[in-house]
C-alpha cells in the first residue's frame, strides 16, 4: 500500500534549515513565530524612549506608580483573554471593578467582618458574571450588548445605593491593609498571581483547551461533546471575580470610593491590553503573556506622557495614535509570522 | 440489474448474498421517514459488512442525507428498525449513535483550526492528571497521537502544527483518525474527497482502504462524484425516491453503467411528471 507522506500535501512545507546560518535562521524563525513579538517590541520601545526622555522614569517610586496604575487593566485584560478566546466580549468588567468595593462596603456597614465582606462581594461579582453568561448563552443575545447593558445597570445600582456620595473604604490599617492593596507592591503581586492562575487555566488545563476549542470552532467543540454553554458561563464568572477582586484591592489602596464613573474607562484599556498583546477578537486565540505586556505598554505610555509633560489636551490623541501604531505593527508582523509558520 | 427491470420495483433489491450474518455490522429494515407531506424514505433495507465501504448515490432529495441523518442519530425514523452487530438499537441523539460506534466525519467542521494536531485528536477525550483539576498530560497525548497516526500510516510533518496550517486532505485524515481512535466502528463520510487534488485524494483513499481492510472499520460514503465513489467503495447503493433502487458491487459495475441507470431513471421520472401534468 502506498504510504501517505508529507510530500502528498499540496501546501509547501517550511523548508528545513540548511547549510551555514541555519542556526540564525532557526532563531529568527522561532522569534517571529511568537505571537507576542510585536507587543514586546513596542513595549521595549516605549520603555527605552521614556527612560531616555526623563531620568525619573527608572526610579522605584515611578515603577511603583506604573505598577499600581496598570494592575487593574492587566487583570481585566487577563479575563478578557479568556472571554475573547471564546469569541465573546465582556464590557461589564469595568463596572464590576467599580461596584465590587461598594458591595463590600455595604456588607461591611451591615456588620460583617471585613474578610467576609470581601467574600460576600466576590459572590455578588460571580453572580453578575453568571447573569452575563446565562443571558448570552440561553437567550442568545450578543455578549457585547448584554454586558454593555449590565455595565450601565451596575453603574445605576451603585448611584442609587450611594446617592452619589463618596465614602471611605474600611481596612486601611495593619497587616491586612498591606496585603490587600495598601502595600506598594500589593496590587501588582495580586495581578501577577492572577496572571499565573489564568495562564495555567487557559494553557495547561482541559478547561482552557475547551475554551479555545469553543471559540475556535463552536460546532466542532459542541459535536465533540464539550458543554460549550457551561464553558462560556464559567468564563464570564471568572472575569467578573477577577475584576471584582482587583477593584476591591484598588479601592482599599486609594482609601475611598467614588460612585461617579461608568466603568467603560476601565474595561476598554483591559480589552486594548488583550488585543494589542495578540489575542484575536474573533476567538480561538488568546495569550495571557501578551495581555500582561499590553498592560505594561499602556501603563508605561500613560506614565511616560505624564513624566515628559505632554499637554493634557494632547494626551488622549497621543495614546490613541500609539495604540493604532501598535495594532498595525501587530497585523503586519502577524502576516510575516504566518508565512514562517507554514 | 438492467434498465428494464429497475423501474417500479416495490421490494428493495436483495442485499449482497455473500455477507454472512455475523459480518453485518449495521442493518436497517424498512426505515421510513416523512417530513410533513414530503416522504423522504419509503422503506430502506440496507446492510453494511464489517470493513466494508458502501457508497450512497442519488440525486438531491432522493433521501440519502435523510438516511445518513437517521443512522447518525440526528433524526429518529418514523418506522423501521436499525440493528448494530445484530442487536436492535434506537438512537435518541447523535451521542447515542456514537455510543454504538457510529460517527459522522465532516471535512471542515470537525477540527478546531487553532488547536494542534494532537490537541484535535484528543478533543474532549484529553488525558489529564490530578483528577478534577484537569491538568493536561500534553506530552503523553503528543506521543499517543504520534503513535496512532503512525499506526494508521498518516504522516503529518509536525504533530504540533495547528490544524489551520494543514492541507484539506491532512485535515480530513485527522478527522477520520480522531473518530477511529475514539473507537468508531462505522464512519459516515460526507464527500470525503470534495475539493481535493489527486495527491490529496490519494492520502484519503489510502487511509480509507487501510482502515477498512486492516482494522475492520466500516464506512458509508456519500458523494455525487462517481469517480470518487469507485475509488473508495466496495459496494454502491443507488437511492431513488426514498428507496434503494440498485445494490451493486463496485467490481461488477462501471461508471458508465451506473450513469446509464441513473439517467434512465431520471428520464422515466420526467416522463411520469409530464403525464401527470397532461392529465
Amino acid at each position: 500500500m502506498a504510504r501517505a507522506t508529507a510530500s502528498d500535501s499540496e501546501t509547501p512545507q517550511t523548508p528545513a534549515p540548511k547549510g551555514p546560518g541555519s542556526v540564525a535562521y532557526w532563531l529568527v524563525q522561532r522569534v517571529i513565530q511568537q505571537r507576542e513579538l510585536t507587543v514586546v517590541l513596542v513595549t521595549l520601545f516605549v520603555i527605552i524612549y521614556f527612560g531616555i526622555a526623563n531620568s525619573a522614569f527608572y526610579t522605584t517610586a515611578n515603577i511603583i506608580t506604573v505598577c499600581q496604575y496598570l494592575a487593574s487593566f492587566a487583570v481585566i485584560g487577563f479575563g478578557e483573554v479568556l472571554i475573547l478566546s471564546l469569541g465573546e466580549i465582556d464590557l461589564s468588567a469595568g463596572a464590576v471593578y467599580l461596584s465590587s468595593p461598594w458591595f463590600m462596603y455595604l456588607f461591611w456597614t451591615s456588620g460583617m467582618p471585613i474578610g467576609w465582606a470581601i467574600v460576600a462581594a466576590m459572590v455578588c461579582c460571580a453572580g453578575v458574571g453568571m447573569i452575563n453568561g446565562l443571558i448570552t448563552v440561553w437567550l442568545n443575545v450578543s455578549s457585547l450588548i448584554v454586558t454593555l447593558a449590565v455595565n450601565y445597570a451596575l453603574f445605576g445600582i451603585v448611584l442609587i445605593e450611594s446617592n452619589d456620595i463618596q465614602v471611605n473604604m474600611p481596612g486601611q490599617t495593619g497587616r491586612f491593609s498591606i496585603i490587600f492593596g495598601v502595600g506598594a507592591w500589593s496590587t501588582i503581586l495580586w495581578a501577577t498571581a492572577m496572571m499565573l492562575a489564568i495562564w495555567a487555566l487557559l494553557k495547561r488545563t482541559r478547561f482552557g483547551l475547551h475554551v479555545t476549542a469553543t471559540g475556535g470552532n463552536l460546532l466542532a467543540a459542541a459535536e465533540s461533546g464539550i458543554r460549550v454553554r457551561r464553558v462560556k458561563v464559567w468564563c464570564f464568572i471568572i472575569i467578573s471575580c477577577a475584576s471584582g477582586l482587583i477593584g476591591i484591592l484598588d479601592a482599599i489602596r486609594i482609601g475611598s470610593i467614588n460612585p461617579g464613573s461608568s466603568g467603560l474607562d476601565t474595561v476598554l484599556p483591559g480589552i486594548v491590553a488583550a488585543v494589542v498583546g495578540g489575542t484575536a477578537l474573533t476567538g480561538g486565540r488568546g495569550t495571557i503573556i501578551g495581555a500582561a505586556l499590553g498592560a505594561i505598554f499602556l501603563g508605561v505610555l500613560e506614565d511616560g506622557f505624564n513624566l515628559i509633560g505632554v499637554n493634557a489636551n494632547w494626551f488622549y490623541l497621543a495614546e490613541g495614535v500609539m495604540i493604532l501604531v501598535a495594532m498595525v505593527a501587530n497585523t503586519q508582523l502577524g502576516a510575516v509570522a504566518r508565512r514562517f509558520r507554514r | 440489474m438492467t434498465e428494464a427491470e429497475s423501474p417500479l420495483v416495490e421490494a428493495s433489491p436483495t442485499p449482497d448474498a455473500t455477507l454472512a450474518a455475523s459480518d453485518v455490522v449495521l442493518k436497517t429494515v424498512g426505515l421510513t421517514k416523512r417530513f410533513g407531506a414530503v416522504v423522504a424514505l419509503r422503506g430502506i433495507d440496507m446492510q453494511l459488512g464489517r470493513g466494508e465501504v458502501l457508497g450512497l448515490v442519488g440525486d438531491n432529495g432522493a433521501g440519502k442525507s435523510t438516511l445518513v441523518k437517521i443512522l447518525c442519530g440526528f433524526h429518529p425514523p418514523d418506522t423501521g428498525k436499525i440493528y448494530v452487530e445484530g442487536k436492535e438499537v434506537s438512537f435518541r441523539s447523535v451521542a447515542d449513535a456514537r455510543g454504538f460506534g457510529i460517527e459522522t466525519v465532516y471535512q471542515d467542521l470537525a477540527l478546531v483550526p487553532q488547536l494542534t494536531v494532537a490537541q484535535n485528536l484528543f478533543l474532549n477525550r484529553e488525558i489529564t492528571m490530578f483528577g478534577k483539576v484537569g491538568w493536561l498530560s500534553a506530552g503523553k497525548m503528543r506521543q499517543l497521537a504520534k503513535n496512532y497516526l503512525e499506526d494508521i500510516k498518516v504522516e503529518i510533518p509536525d504533530i504540533d502544527a495547528e490544524a489551520e496550517s494543514l492541507s484539506g486532505g491532512q485535515r480530513q485524515a485527522i478527522a477520520v483518525a480522531r473518530a477511529t481512535r475514539q473507537n468508531a466502528k462505522i464512519l459516515l463520510l460526507d464527500e470525503p474527497l470534495a475539493a481535493m487534488g489527486a495527491r490529496e485524494s490519494a492520502l484519503i483513499v489510502d487511509l480509507v482502504k487501510d482502515l477498512s481492510r486492516n482494522r475492520g472499520v466500516s464506512m458509508i460514503v456519500i458523494d455525487h462524484n462517481f469517480t470518487h465513489l469507485f475509488e473508495l467503495c466496495d459496494r454502491l447503493n443507488v437511492i431513488q425516491r426514498g428507496r434503494i433502487a440498485l445494490d451493486q458491487q463496485v467490481k461488477d459495475t462501471s461508471v458508465e453503467e451506473l450513469t446509464k441507470f441513473m439517467v434512465s431513471e431520471y428520464r422515466r421520472e420526467l416522463a411520469a411528471g409530464q403525464e401527470l401534468l397532461e392529465q
